[in-house]
C-alpha cells in the first residue's frame, strides 16, 4: 500500500481551478518531488496534504486512512516551510523541542532528541541562538532538524531552498539527500527549478495548470518526456517539427527544408501527421564541415553564436531550412584547444533512437 | 553624498526638533526642579530668590520636601494612584486584547475602517465624554465612586491600548501560526506560545501609554469620583490652582515623575529577564 495516495483530488478557488483532477501515489522513503511553473497547483496540493486546506472532490489517504476530518495539527506530516518561519521568540534548541512539547514528551527525551537533531544539522553550538542570529543556510537548517524531530510519517518541502544563493543551495542538496537518507523519512518536496528536481528526486510529478502532466523517474523523464511542456520545462531541448513518414520499421520525420530525419519508433505512430523530435543539445554531435560521423542523420550549419560555460561550451549552429540548433561539446576532450569560431561551417549529426517524438 | 555635507543635513533635520525639546521640555523640566526648592509667593507665583523687603521668605527651602515625606498621607495618596492605574491598564489590556486581535485578523479591507472605529470617540470633545458617565450610572446609583472612576478611566484610555496592540499583531507573520499548527499545536497552544510572547511589546507599550497618563488625570476622578477621593493629578492640580503653593505642586509632579521612571524601569527589567528566560 502507497503511504500517500492522492484520488482525483480537485481544488477551485473561484473560476481558477488550481488543483485539476490529481491522482497520484507517493510510496514509504521515496523522495517525491511536485514540479511545475508557478501557480502550476503544486503549492495548494502541498497545503492540501498538510491540510492547511481541502479540497473541492477526491480523497487523500495516508496510510489507507481518510484524512478529511483530521486537521493539520493532528496529522503526522510536517512542513518546512519556504520563509522557514522559525519562532523568533525562542531560542534554536527551542524551536526544535515544539514539536516534542506539543506531542507530550518527557523532558529528558525531548532534551536527548533536540540534542541528536542538532547534531545530525551540525549546529551543536547554535542551540542557544535566536533565529535572527543565523544565517539563511543555518535557518534552513533549524526548520530541517525542527520538522524532522518528531519523526512524521510524511515531510514537506515548500521550496526550502529559494532563498539560499546558488552555492549555499548545492551544498543543502547533497545534505537534503543525505538526512533523507539517513532518517528514512518520505519527503515530498515542491519546486520550480528543474534542476533541483532532477538533482534530488526518486520521483518527478511534472505539474501543469493543476494537471499532472508526467510522473517519472528524473532520468526518464529528462531522456523521454512525454509531451512538449515536460520536455520544455526540463532541460534545454531543440524542437524539429515535421510531419511523420517511412515505414513502420524506419519511421522518419519530414522537415520542411531540412529533409527526413530518422527517429525511433514510437507505439502507435501514424504516417502523416504532425510531430516534433526533441532533441538534448549533448545529444547532437558537433564537428568540422564535412566531417563523417557515420550517423544517419547529418546535417551542414553554420556556427551563429556560443556560449562557454566552462565544463561544457553550448553552439548554437543555424541549420539551412533557417531553424537553430544548440549542441553541446565539453571542453575535457585530451588536448583540445580548438573550438568552433561564430561563422565556421559545421556539421551537426545525431543517432536515429537520440531524442523523443512529440505529437502536437 | 560627501560625509561633510551629509552631516549638515543631519543637523537641518534633526536641529529643529532638538532645540525644541531643549526650549520646551528639558528647560522646563529645570525650572519645575528649582521651582520645588523655592517659597511659594503671598499670591501664588514662586517667593523671590532674594529678599526684596526683610523678613520675607526667600531662596531655597527643602519645606515642600519635608511635608511630603513627613505626612503618610501623600504616599497613600501615591500608592492609591498606582493602584487605581494599575487597574485601569489590566482592565485596558484584557478588554483590548481581543480587540486588536479581531482586528488585526480581519481581512486588511476592513481594518481602516475598524481602526477608524476606536478612534472615533476623539472626535467629540473629553469632558463631554465623561460627563457621559454620569448619564449612564447616575440611574444604577453606581456615580461617585471608585467604580465610576475605573470605568471613566478605562473608556477614555482604551484606544490608547488596542493601537499599540494592534500595530504590534498585525506586523506577526501568519506563517508562524501554520507552522505552529503543522507542528502539533491546537488553538490554545497556537496563541499561549506564539501569539501571546510576541505581543508582549505591544502589549508593554500599551501600558506604558495607559499608566503614565491615568495618574496625571484629575478631570475623572473629579467629576466621577466620590468625594475627596484623589489621585495625584488632583494634589497637583490643587496645589497649582487651590491651594496656590507651586513650589508643591512641582515637588509632587517630580515627585510622580521619579515614581513613574521606577516603575517603568523595573518593569522592563522584569520584562527583560522574563524574556530572557522563556
Amino acid at each position: 500500500m502507497a503511504l500517500l495516495e492522492i484520488r482525483n483530488v480537485t481544488r477551485r478557488f473561484d473560476a481558477l481551478t488550481a488543483v485539476d483532477d490529481v491522482s497520484l501515489s507517493i510510496e514509504a522513503g521515496e523522495f517525491f518531488t511536485l514540479l511545475g511553473p508557478s501557480g502550476c497547483g503544486k503549492t495548494t496540493l502541498l497545503r492540501m496534504i498538510a491540510g492547511f486546506d481541502q479540497p473541492d472532490r477526491g480523497a487523500l489517504l495516508l496510510d489507507g486512512m481518510d484524512m478529511a476530518d483530521t486537521p493539520p495539527e493532528k496529522r503526522p506530516v510536517h512542513t518546512v516551510f519556504q520563509s522557514y518561519a522559525l519562532f523568533p521568540h525562542m531560542t534554536v534548541a527551542q524551536n526544535i523541542a515544539f514539536p516534542l512539547r506539543m506531542a507530550r514528551r518527557g523532558d529528558v527525551e525531548t532534551a536527548t532528541k533536540v540534542r541528536e537533531a542538532l547534531a545530525m544539522v551540525h549546529l551543536e553550538d547554535k542551540g542557544q541562538r535566536l533565529p535572527h542570529e543565523l544565517s539563511g543556510g543555518q535557518k534552513q537548517r533549524v526548520a530541517l532538524a525542527r520538522s524532522l524531530v518528531n519523526r512524521p510519517r510524511l515531510l514537506l518541502l515548500d521550496e526550502p531552498l529559494g532563498a539560499l544563493d546558488a552555492k549555499l543551495r548545492e551544498e543543502m542538496q547533497i545534505e537534503l539527500i543525505d538526512m533523507q537518507r539517513e532518517v528514512g523519512i518520505t519527503f515530498v518536496f515542491v519546486t520550480h527549478s528543474q534542476s533541483e528536481a532532477l538533482a534530488l528526486s526518486t520521483r518527478i510529478a511534472v505539474m501543469n495548470r493543476g494537471r499532472v502532466e508526467q510522473l517519472d523517474e528524473p532520468s526518464r523523464l529528462y531522456g523521454f518526456p512525454k509531451n512538449r511542456f515536460v520536455a520544455d520545462f526540463i532541460g534545454k531541448i531543440n524542437m524539429l517539427e515535421g510531419e511523420l513518414a517511412g515505414t513502420g520499421d524506419q519511421p522518419r520525420l519530414r522537415v520542411a527544408g531540412l529533409g527526413e530525419v530518422a527517429v525511433r519508433a514510437e507505439a502507435g505512430w501514424r504516417a502523416g501527421t504532425a510531430a516534433a523530435l526533441a532533441l538534448r543539445p549533448e545529444q547532437v554531435r558537433i564537428a568540422p564541415a564535412g566531417t563523417d560521423a557515420g550517423l544517419p542523420n547529418s546535417f551542414a550549419g553554420k556556427v551563429r553564436d556560443f556560449l562557454y560555460i566552462g565544463d561544457v561550451t553550448t553552439y548554437i549552429v543555424d541549420l539551412p531550412n533557417g531553424q537553430r540548433l544548440q549542441a553541446l561539446l565539453p571542453n575535457s576532450a585530451p588536448g583540445r584547444a580548438k573550438f568552433f569560431e561564430v561563422g565556421d561551417a559545421v556539421t551537426v549529426a545525431w543517432p536515429a533512437e537520440a531524442g523523443a517524438v512529440l505529437a502536437q | 553624498m560627501a560625509p561633510r555635507s551629509q552631516r549638515t543635513l543631519k543637523w537641518l533635520v534633526g536641529g529643529p526638533p532638538f532645540l525644541f525639546l531643549v526650549v520646551f521640555f528639558l528647560l522646563p523640566a529645570l525650572i519645575m526642579v528649582v521651582a520645588s526648592f523655592r517659597y511659594p509667593g503671598e499670591f501664588g507665583g514662586l517667593a523671590p530668590l532674594l529678599p526684596a523687603r526683610p523678613g520675607e521668605e526667600s531662596g531655597l527651602t527643602a519645606e515642600s520636601y519635608t511635608v511630603f515625606f513627613g505626612d503618610r498621607v501623600y504616599a497613600e495618596i501615591f500608592a492609591k494612584s498606582f493602584g487605581v492605574a494599575a487597574l485601569t491598564t489590566l482592565v485596558c489590556l484584557v478588554m483590548a486584547y481581543p480587540v486588536a486581535l479581531l482586528i488585526a485578523r480581519s481581512p486588511k479591507r476592513h481594518r481602516d475602517l475598524m481602526v477608524l472605529l476606536v478612534v472615533l470617540p476623539f472626535a467629540s470633545n473629553f469632558l463631554v465624554r465623561v460627563y457621559a458617565w454620569m448619564i449612564i450610572l447616575g440611574p444604577f446609583d453606581l456615580l461617585f465612586s471608585r467604580f465610576a472612576v475605573i470605568v471613566g478611566m478605562v473608556y477614555v484610555n482604551l484606544p490608547f491600548m488596542i493601537l499599540p496592540l494592534y500595530t504590534n499583531l498585525e506586523k506577526h507573520d501568519p506563517a508562524l501560526l501554520d507552522a505552529a499548527q503543522d507542528l502539533g499545536a491546537g488553538a490554545w497552544q497556537r496563541f499561549w506560545r506564539v501569539t501571546f510572547p510576541l505581543s508582549l511589546p505591544g502589549m508593554f507599550s500599551g501600558a506604558a501609554l495607559v499608566f503614565i497618563p491615568v495618574l496625571g488625570m484629575f478631570a475623572i476622578p473629579e467629576i466621577l469620583g466620590g468625594k475627596d477621593d484623589w489621585i495625584v493629578g488632583n494634589m497637583i492640580k490643587e496645589s497649582f490652582l487651590g491651594t496656590r503653593d507651586w513650589p508643591f505642586g512641582s515637588m509632587l509632579s517630580l515627585m510622580l515623575t521619579v515614581a513613574v521612571l521606577a516603575v517603568a524601569g523595573a518593569t522592563s527589567w522584569l520584562a527583560g529577564r522574563s524574556l530572557r528566560r522563556a
